[in-house]
């Protein structure tokens, strides 16, 4: 291997690529394309008529620009739109059934898909480039009639749910990004949780970008019937590539009456090597829907990689004394940048929104906070509580806070704190002396300033993501 | 285990230390008193590792040039230096800090790290002998904490870590009497023939309970009179001016 690989894959462990043959789809996008996938993936009418209405929509829009990252124009037709390990197209039935190299990058990349047994708290649904490779944990859950399946497998086995939900909360017609992962998407997760259960362990999604020049456009839908509960785990890393990367998702969430979907990520795409080459461009949209009475979305984001984190993971809050959360760490180190809040719609009588945000920026990145509370005029008693929480370390990075507060409502309360503070010198000598190096520094400073979105985590993940925040900030100060 | 040998610093092209000298032994106490402004806490800042301060002169620590080591590094050879402002850390918990930090030093001399329970059962120990709180473990470092609590922190800290060498910068001002009494009750315990401490101090009230080998005077940035208890209890009648 060539020094410079060495060297790159020493900054990001996850830098590995599996040489494994993929079945792709022509390059570009057009309608051959889309009915290619839908095609290969043995999709029922209604879903490309679907599929081609998005595409429809998507000539007509043009790419959102008033974000802060600016980033070059990217080539569409330049973009595979589906690819998938050859061996994949007779669906494997069981682990034995893998391709060994697949499960080594799974071995690499720490997780537990061969081993069910051993961490049984997890049910892990992992996505390798565009298809669902196994789902563990299946009968355990059967067993309470939850529903974990990968969304192509939810199309043929469920497909009243699929149909009834699919692009309800992010329908067709929404921005750029999100009508063009509904016409293309390729794979993701698929959760029904039934009236009055509790998910008996987390779930849990691991997401990958292997092949070169594909655009990973995932697609997940969660259901939690009325009066369930359900916690969801997605993780992300990708290979080290010099061409930037596109990852357009859409994750959908319902909730129903009284039910209760937590969703976290812990997001640590390649983020570009020091002088800002490569990385994924991450431009995803994630919204939850409160539909029913007391129902509660919590979202909870780790955000340490990709070149540019573009995402506004939302609530609306229709149901009455419903209640949305947003917790978020950000964080940006060299040329990385970052444009994240959240936007909870209140909608319902005594709905309730919480954000805390925490970002931080190192070396020469930029990272903008930007959220929009937006109280209707018949959510009466509603509450917001915002706090956004800035961290630089050193003097070439930025970090912005942009609130957009809408009340039209004489009942409601909303509140907003923000604060931007720096490492001292002072506080590292501190550290220092007490025998810590600046590295161990940095990371025990940092992650007493994100405890409060760390505590958030599930608990094996919270480490995790600990871990993750010291080693994203290697190298920035010093 | 110390030798300063004709030290001198600058700050911002100031001179601050002219010509420092001071040799500590193992199992010694050393006070270092002076008016404001003398140096004391450039000594102290620059024996443990602080930036931004031009040095000319020698100081060697266990026979090494202490110049050689790295802050953490001087830390995990034993060198502690009490804070005369101990700095707030909003978000870490204290006691994870202290755990971090007495790891840190632990592994460094290759010993064994303790897990949480361990370590809870040795801080509570030491807090207790302190008189301090056990709930101010939970709290986060230093924030919120008053001026007698930090120092009290400080002494804490070194009473976990048990250095070679302890430097406590101006640990007994802003202390009330009890405090103080605390304080130098913590020295005295971990006062033995292999530690040695330089105590900074503006006032003989703290060399009433910790009494030292050696008192020197600062002024101007070097050492202007050397001598027992003696010297500072004359310091207190006839003040800096007159000597």
């Amino acid at each position: 291997m060539r020094e410079k690989e060495l060297e790159k894959l020493k900054e990001y462990k996850y830098g590995f690529s599996t040489d494994i043959e993929n079945i792709k789809a022509p390059k570009g996008l057009n309608e051959e394309v889309i009915k290619f996938i839908s095609n290969i993936k043995n999709e029922p009418k209604w879903l490309l008529d679907w599929r081609l209405k998005a595409y429809e929509r998507l000539k007509v829009l043009k790419e959102p620009d008033w974000q802060k990252p600016k980033y070059p124009k990217i080539d569409y037709q330049d973009l595979y739109y589906y690819s998938a390990p050859k061996s994949f197209k007779e669906k494997p039935k069981n682990l034995d059934d893998l391709d060994p190299k697949l499960l080594e990058t799974y071995k690499k990349l720490g997780i537990p898909l061969q081993e069910q047994k051993r961490l049984n708290n997890i049910a892990v649904d992992a996505i390798f480039d565009s298809v669902s490779v196994a789902t563990t944990f299946k009968e355990k859950l059967t067993e309470k009639g939850i529903i974990f399946c990968s969304i192509s497998e939810a199309i043929q086995k469920h497909p009243d749910l699929v149909k009834r939900y699919l692009g309800s909360v992010i329908p067709i017609t929404d921005h750029y990004f999100a009508t063009l992962n509904s016409a293309v998407f390729t794979d993701g997760s698929f959760v029904y949780i039934p009236e009055g259960v509790r998910c008996p362990m987390e779930l849990s999604t691991y997401f990958r970008i292997n092949a070169s020049d594909t655009g990973q456009f995932e697609r997940t839908l969660i259901i939690a019937d009325k009066g369930s509960y359900v916690s969801y785990l997605e993780g992300c890393t990708a290979p080290i590539r010099d061409e930037n990367q596109l990852h357009a998702a859409n994750v959908e969430l319902i909730a129903l009456d009284d039910a209760e979907i937590k969703y976290s990520t812990v997001q640590n795409w390649y983020p570009g090597d020091k002088d800002g080459k490569g990385g994924i461009y991450n431009f995803v949209t994630k919204r939850g829907l409160c539909k029913g009475k007391n129902s509660k979305i919590s979202w909870t984001q780790v955000e340490t990689g990709s070149a540019i984190t573009w995402k506004y993971p939302s609530c609306i809050l229709k149901g009455d004394n419903s209640s949305g959360e947003f917790y978020s760490i950000a964080i940006t180190n060299n040329h990385q940048k970052a444009d994240t809040g959240t936007k909870m719609i209140h909608l319902g009588k005594n709905t309730k929104s919480k954000i805390i945000s925490k970002g931080i920026s190192a070396g020469f990145a930029d990272n903008t906070y930007r959220g929009l509370v937006d109280i209707s005029r018949n959510a009466n008693n509603s509450r917001n509580y915002t706090q956004c929480d800035s961290l630089l370390i050193g003097n070439k990075c930025g970090a912005h806070t942009v609130p957009y507060i809408k009340n039209k409502n004489s009942f409601s309360n909303i509140e907003h704190e923000a604060t931007t503070s720096k490492i001292s010198d002072d506080q590292l000598f501190y550290c220092n002396q007490r025998g810590l190096n600046q590295e161990e520094a940095v990371s025990l400073i940092v992650n007493g300033f994100c405890k409060e979105v760390l505590q958030q985590l599930p608990m094996e993940f919270a480490v995790e993501a600990q871990k993750l925040v010291g080693i994203s900030l290697e190298g920035s100060v010093g | 285990m110390l030798n300063i040998d004709n030290l001198y610093a600058k700050i911002d092209k100031k001179a601050i230390l002219n010509g420092l000298s001071l040799k500590i032994k193992p199992g010694e106490v050393h006070a270092i008193m002076g008016p404001n402004g003398s140096g004391k806490s450039t000594l102290a800042n620059i024996l443990s590792g602080k930036q931004g301060y031009e040095i000319s002169g020698n100081v060697s620590y266990e026979n090494k040039n202490l110049f050689d080591l790295a802050i953490e590094e001087r830390a995990h050879k034993g060198l502690f230096l009490a804070f005369q402002y101990p700095l707030e850390i909003p978000g870490v918990n204290t006691s994870n800090f202290l755990k971090t930090s007495l790891n840190a030093i632990r592994k460094s001399n290759g010993k064994k790290e303790l897990d949480a329970l361990e370590f809870l059962k040795i801080v509570k120990e030491k807090a207790s002998k302190l008189k301090m709180d056990e709930k101010f473990l939970n709290r986060q470092l230093n924030v919120g904490f008053s001026g007698g609590e930090k120092k009290k922190n400080e002494i804490l800290q070194m009473s976990l870590i048990e250095p070679k060498m302890a430097i406590l910068d101006e640990t007994d001002s802003g202390l009330d009497i009890d405090a103080l009494k605390i304080v130098a009750n913590g020295v005295n315990t971990l006062r033995n023939k292999e530690r040695s401490f330089l105590i900074i101090t503006h006032y003989q009230r703290l060399l009433d309970y910790i009494k030292p080998d050696f008192v020197h005077v600062l002024m101007k940035g070097k050492i202007a009179k050397s001598g027992c208890m003696e010297l500072a209890e004359e310091l207190e009648k006839v003040g800096y001016e007159k000597l």
